[in-house]
């Protein structure tokens, strides 16, 4: 029975290890500027996790394979270095992968939530509510028309609650359901719920960030191929939630121009 | 050798201590309102299993409509014939579903089994204790959460059903009523209710486990003395004391909002089905933080307890003690104190200032020192013993593989650059099943072959139980696994349907999932019936069947009343001592006054 506990343990831990190591199931390729990093600092998690995985597997199923069911005259024996030994690995091993990985991934994330937005970024709003997401562009004048919750009107389509009667800002604010942006420039993305919390995902932009009622937040990234990726709502929302999408289109400049153009009210 | 008295001796006489309660004497104080720990901690076990199986099902249910989205499932209509209509589930009934799944399985079962059920029948006896030091409390610890297990599966039968916000019932969602959606109302009014008084009788339960431990320790019974699951749930108690005292304030705070009109939660200016909501000023962070703030501790309530019953339960099966007890204790100490400083890291994305999560992710990679620690110990004390293989200690070796697999998952999500990408995916899924559900459920299984001769008098089948560990550890893993594939793809989660283009070259490995979670489900079956057939047909269990040397193997079994039929046990020694080199037998028992040179 020992044994054959032994042996199970061993073909889990290398069939786990099969998919991971033949890039079975991957993200998809990475359309950011920084993805890169965050790319990379999963690969380097996944080769020591990965071996610290497969080591303690395979350790286990060694020690149960020798030891178990030894006879009564056998002698208990104990491991060379004792709880000591182990004590200074666990401390030596696990903290340099601590520092080298915390070190190391703290750029990654910086790149992405310290640095502030370039200044020539394009900034765009981005609304999430119950259960679709909607755009806006600032317009030629480069200013958004301020929100009035009370005015929003889903019938009339005034998603944001302007009010372009009084509000010159407003007038030329371009709303759209799926987030058009020109390629290879800096997106400033600012986040609004409308009404519960929800959160903006594209796994090809390595970008996820929720949308807090009651608090504006923004985000920025640079899209480097064109191409058409689905925007996911990961935050529960209701229950419309599992269809919570719109798309993202990285276009070039001009065919992102006449994108806007086209929409210009 | 000087003994270092318990302070039972100090504080109250002999009789003071043994008159703590009489014998029960009618058939309602036997068997449902007992002040017994070892009745409650059958009680607390009874409805574990009750909530897991529910639980089970639930996902069974989930599992099924995921992948079978068209077909039909007999019965499911008349539990909720508008969730369900003609059995086909939608996809908002689905989510009340996943809220129920979470909330019962983190709650009445991660919690009430290892920690409450366990610690309540063993702490005592294991210290050599007559009860625990609040019997009364006690009992009122169950009978309110037994309360709290009531309303919350009174939500299946409200009009519009169980909540649809998840167990973390996030504001505003969970805030402002049923505009927000179904289940909003009624059903997420009797969600908090439900924790709130869950939360109460957990503090009862915890401060009554920290005097227990503290002041009933019998004569010679030294902290150092203690067997590692007395420690384990002596740690668990002091986190629990601390977290449900932030979670109580939360859930009552959320109640506040939803039916006094306050704004705890709730910001100004939101519009929810055409209505603009008449808040303002709150702060949906605030509930993440104090759900957190109790939610990661939580983790380590789940998880603990299961650590210091595989723990026990191995130095039995290995016939050694392990390289370093006090290397253990210490570990489980840092792991419990560290658990306050980690919650952060549920809150990467959530848009709080992005130097917090840095700040919060350095300690959450910090617990894997004592976490590998502990692993090594586990795997290092495995060298050179003489392993003995009994289903207790096939699931406690289970336990460890388990805990490897679900903890090394954990370093991705601590750092917030990754888990800008797995967040909210199938990847935190399969970390958190396996290494708090699955791990944890392996100790429940571990401790309940080991204890469940002692608990009532009979031996479980052996055979049952070694079927039934082979199709849950080789299940486990083809459900679990799986999930950190899909995350790495970025399958998001707490979807009832998969309608994103990229996730459709997935479904045949949900497919997979779902036809392992179904086999590994009925296994379970096999285990109640090894339970109940076993508790009436079992073979008679002798008094120390595992010839094991803590104080509740030299009572009867099951023990009387009492525990030591009046008597206060004398400990002379620490619970570990296997092998000894010129000791008369493999073992001496704690209460054995051999005398031997060299030992504590």
């Amino acid at each position: 029975m020992a044994k054959f506990f032994a042996i199970t343990v061993v073909i889990i831990a290398i069939a786990s290890a099969v998919p991971i190591v033949l890039h079975t199931w991957t993200p998809p390729q990475d359309i950011s500027t920084h993805g890169y990093m965050i790319d990379k600092q999963m690969d380097e998690t996944m080769i020591e996790a990965g071996l610290s995985f497969l080591a303690a597997q395979l350790i286990l199923a060694l020690f149960i394979w020798q030891f178990a069911g030894r006879g009564k005259q056998e002698k208990i024996k104990t491991l060379p270095g004792g709880a000591k030994g182990l004590v200074i690995a666990a401390l030596v091993l696990v903290g340099s992968e601590i520092l080298a990985l915390g070190v190391i991934g703290q750029k990654a994330w910086a790149s992405v939530y310290f640095a502030p937005p370039d200044k020539d970024a394009m900034t765009i709003q981005a609304q999430a509510g119950q259960f679709a997401f909607y755009f806006r562009y600032p317009g030629p004048d480069g200013k958004f028309g301020g929100m009035h919750p009370d005015k929003i009107d889903e019938g009339n389509q005034n998603f944001f609650g302007l009010d372009p009667e009084n509000d010159i800002d407003a007038r030329d604010d371009v709303v759209a359901a799926e987030l058009a942006i020109p390629v290879n420039r800096q997106v400033n993305l600012t986040l609004h719920s409308k009404d519960v919390g929800h959160s903006f995902y594209v796994r090809e932009l390595r970008i996820q960030q929720d949308f807090v009622p009651g608090l504006d937040l923004g985000v920025h990234f640079t899209a480097t191929k064109p191409g058409r990726y689905e925007i996911l709502c990961t935050q529960l929302c209701g229950l419309g939630h599992y269809n919570m999408r719109a798309y993202l289109s990285v276009l070039s400049q001009e065919d992102f121009d006449k994108w806007l153009k086209e929409r210009a009210p | 050798m000087p003994f270092r008295a318990g302070v039972v001796e100090e504080s109250m006489s002999e009789e003071a201590a043994i008159a703590h309660h009489g014998p029960p004497t009618s058939f309602l104080r036997k068997y449902v309102f007992s002040v017994d720990h070892k009745v409650i901690g059958k009680q607390y076990f009874a409805l574990a299993l009750v909530a897991v199986f529910t639980g089970m099902i639930l996902s069974w249910l989930m599992r099924f409509h995921l992948v079978w989205p068209t077909a039909p499932i007999p019965g499911l209509q008349y539990l909720s014939k508008v969730g369900a209509p003609g059995g086909i589930m939608t996809p908002e009934y689905y989510l009340s579903l996943l809220t129920m799944h979470g909330t019962l399985m983190v709650f009445f079962v991660l919690t009430n089994a290892p920690f409450a059920a366990f610690g309540n029948y063993f702490l005592p006896i294991q210290i050599g204790a007559e009860d625990m030091a609040f019997p009364r409390f006690n009992m009122m610890s169950f009978w309110v959460t037994f309360l709290a297990f009531a309303v919350l599966m009174a939500a299946f039968f409200v009009p519009d059903g169980p909540p649809i916000s998840g167990w973390t019932a996030y504001p505003p969602l969970s805030a402002v009523g049923s505009d927000a959606g179904p289940g909003l109302g009624m059903g997420q009014n009797l969600w908090a209710v439900s924790i709130a008084l869950f939360c109460i009788a957990s503090l009862l339960g915890a401060l009554n486990f920290i005097a227990t431990t503290l002041d009933l320790r019998t004569k010679g019974m030294t902290l150092m003395r203690m067997p590692i699951s007395c420690w384990a749930w002596f740690i668990t108690s002091c986190i629990a004391l601390l977290a449900f005292a932030v979670l109580l304030p939360a859930c009552l705070l959320l109640i506040l909002d939803r039916i006094a009109g306050t704004s705890f939660f709730i910001p100004a200016g939101l519009v929810i089905s055409d209505r603009l909501q008449p808040h303002s000023g709150g702060s949906p962070l605030l509930w993440q933080h104090l759900f957190w703030f109790f939610g990661h501790p939580e983790v380590y309530i789940a998880i603990l307890p299961s650590m210091g019953i595989v723990s026990h339960i191995l130095i039995n099966s290995m016939r050694r003690p392990l390289l370093s007890h006090k290397v253990v204790i210490g570990s489980m100490l840092a792991i419990g104190s560290l658990s306050y400083m980690v919650w952060g890291h549920h809150m990467f994305i959530s848009g709080m200032n992005p130097f917090s999560s840095l700040v919060f992710s350095f300690p959450t990679l910090v617990i894997t020192i004592p976490a590998t620690i502990l692993t090594l110990i586990w795997l290092g004390s495995l060298y050179g013993s003489k392993l003995q293989i009994t289903t207790a200690s096939l699931f406690a070796l289970g336990f460890i593989s388990m805990f490897v697999s679900g903890g090394v998952s954990g370093f991705f999500l601590a750092q917030p650059a990754i888990d800008i990408y797995l967040h909210a995916t199938y990847f935190v899924v399969g970390h958190f099943h396996m290494v708090m559900g699955v791990a944890s459920i392996f100790g429940i299984f571990a401790g309940t072959y080991f204890w469940f001769p002692k608990m009532s008098g009979h031996m479980l089948n052996e055979k049952l139980g070694r079927i039934h560990f082979w199709i849950t550890f080789v299940g486990a893993y083809c459900i679990f696994m799986p999930f950190h594939y899909l995350g790495l793809v970025g399958n998001v989660r707490r979807t009832s349907s998969f309608v994103y283009d990229y996730v459709q070259p997935l479904i045949p490995v949900h497919r997979f999932i779902t036809i392992a979670a179904l086999c590994t489900g009925a296994a379970q079956l096999i285990f109640l019936f090894n339970l109940i057939y076993s508790r009436f047909k079992g073979a008679p269990a002798p008094d120390n069947p595992w010839n094991a040397i803590s104080l509740e193997w030299t009572t009867p079994s099951p023990p009387p009343w009492d525990n030591f039929g009046g008597k206060h046990p004398v400990v002379y020694r620490d619970p570990y001592q296997y092998g000894v080199e010129g000791a008369s037998s493999d073992f001496i028992m704690q209460d054995s006054p051999e005398e031997l040179p060299g030992t504590v």
